[in-house]
């Protein structure tokens, strides 16, 4: 069973959520993925000012297709974690509480989870078509000369995701998996 | 010989770019239902079944599979009795592809320089492949190819004396590593001879060719089954987070090599391997 929650709620339930958990968020999400976080790691080194509110903020790893014509989004599936966590100890550290995405993630954000008491969360990837219709609102905050890469603020209803990494430093990936 | 007008090509290329992202192939849909037959987790289980539920919304609105619309990997085998008028044909291609994505709700995920990284703002340019047959007609494929699977992907050159048996380590351990992070149930495409630059073209072919389907050689088909069970075996699963399907299928193209050489490629697929193919 999944488990119905605000962001705001996600956020204070951090410590007793595990990996595994499947959970439906509802609220705000805002969209990073390369080269929007290259940028803001450099503003924060800059200590120049952001283009977005870092503290208490849920990113998700995505860059979305065009929207046909009516409908909030395009296509918005995840894409690979891993990628993005030579940045993520520094946003984690800004207030950034949770981040989504999918795959497998180095040692260093199990632990910096557990530093700063945020989540990693997993959605299935490649069903981009399905989650498109969770978000009932996007519009582009910041960066739009990238194109796909820009900073998007997603509002979304039971947007399906399963915790991955916890605060106390369990990883859904390296729990033992079931043999065929 | 018969006349082709690059205009023609150009629009075949642009609807093959829009359907091969809308609609799943009926192979890779059919591999999908049967996995799911298979799968006895839950987590699993559902997994498949939000696939299967994104493969319809995409086919019943015509819109992406999956955000990542790709790279254009465009095949093109020309006919030799085929003239082509106008444009030249990486032109006629390269603004298909343009067309394709531009008009098609498709995400544009090309930078023209890997260190600037400049988006190009219409996915081109594309990443032909042409090949040369008999015949008046032309035949062309497309095959969007995302980037966490291009990332996923492999080439080693070995030497002869590891054969079949470094091979199969070598893909178990690329799965292994990698494979979590290309969106499994996964098509994985296996290069083997040829050489260096042409390996990694073996492998990708060899995701054209639809699930299920026996390779040309014999004495690969064993060879193929013997990857796939090995690969399932790992227990990745849809996802990596466990299960029977870690792959949909292994496919094995080779080609002769050097007497030194024993080149390998892995080219990574994910569940929504999509390709489309159209004859003018």
């Amino acid at each position: 069973m999944s488990l119905s929650l605000a962001i705001s709620e996600l956020i204070q339930q951090i410590p007793s959520l595990r990996a595994g958990d499947d959970l439906l968020l509802s609220g705000i999400l805002f969209t990073a993925r390369d080269a929007a976080h290259k940028r803001l790691a450099q503003l924060i080194n800059d200590k120049q000012p952001l283009p977005l509110q870092l503290a208490n903020a849920v990113i998700y790893y995505c860059g979305p297709a065009p929207a046909r014509p009516g409908d909030a989004i395009g296509p918005c599936g995840p894409t690979t974690s891993t990628r993005m966590d030579p940045y993520t100890p520094l946003l984690l550290s800004q207030g950034v509480r949770a981040t989504i995405g999918k795959g497998r993630r180095s040692a260093q954000i199990t632990e910096a989870c557990r530093t700063y008491q945020a989540l990693y969360c997993v959605v299935t990837g490649g069903v981009a078509a399905l989650l498109s219709r969770q978000v009932k609102r996007a519009e582009i905050v910041a960066f739009a000369d990238l194109g796909p890469e820009a900073i998007w603020r997603l509002e979304v209803v039971d947007f399906p995701v399963t915790v991955a990494l916890d605060s106390k430093g369990n990883d859904i990936f390296r729990a033992p998996v079931e043999q065929p | 010989m018969r006349t082709v007008s690059a205009a023609n090509i150009t629009e075949t290329v642009a609807r093959l770019c829009q359907r091969a992202n809308y609609f799943l192939p009926c192979d890779v849909e059919e591999a999908l239902t049967k996995a799911l037959q298979k799968e006895a987790s839950p987590r699993a289980r559902e997994i498949l079944t939000q696939i299967s539920g994104n493969t319809r919304v995409a086919r019943e609105r015509s819109i992406a599979l999956c955000q990542d619309t790709g790279i254009a990997e465009v095949f093109v085998n020309v006919g030799q009795d085929v003239h082509i008028e106008g444009d030249i044909l990486q032109d006629a291609v390269n603004k298909g592809v343009a067309l394709g994505y531009t008009m098609g709700y498709l995400r544009t995920s090309i930078v023209a320089d890997p260190l600037d990284r400049v988006n190009t703002h219409d996915n081109t340019p594309a990443q032909l492949t042409l090949a040369m047959v008999p015949g008046d007609r032309i035949e062309i494929t497309v095959l969007p190819k995302g980037g966490g699977t291009e990332n996923a992907s492999a080439l080693r050159m070995f030497p002869p004396s590891a054969g079949w048996p470094g091979i199969v380590e070598f893909v178990l351990e690329t799965v292994r590593e990698k494979g979590i992070n290309s969106c499994p149930p996964l098509v994985v495409g296996v290069g083997i001879g040829g050489s260096f630059s042409a390996v990694g073209k073996l492998a990708k072919t060899a995701l054209l060719r639809q699930v299920g389907s026996a390779p040309a050689a014999g004495a690969y088909a064993a060879r193929e089954r013997e990857l796939l069970d090995a690969v399932n075996a790992l227990g990745l699963g849809p996802m990596g987070l466990g299960g029977r399907t870690t792959a949909l299928a292994v496919h094995i193209e080779h080609a002769p090599c050097h007497i030194a050489c024993l080149p390998v490629a892995i080219a990574m697929n994910c569940h929504s391997t999509r390709r489309m193919t159209e004859t003018i």
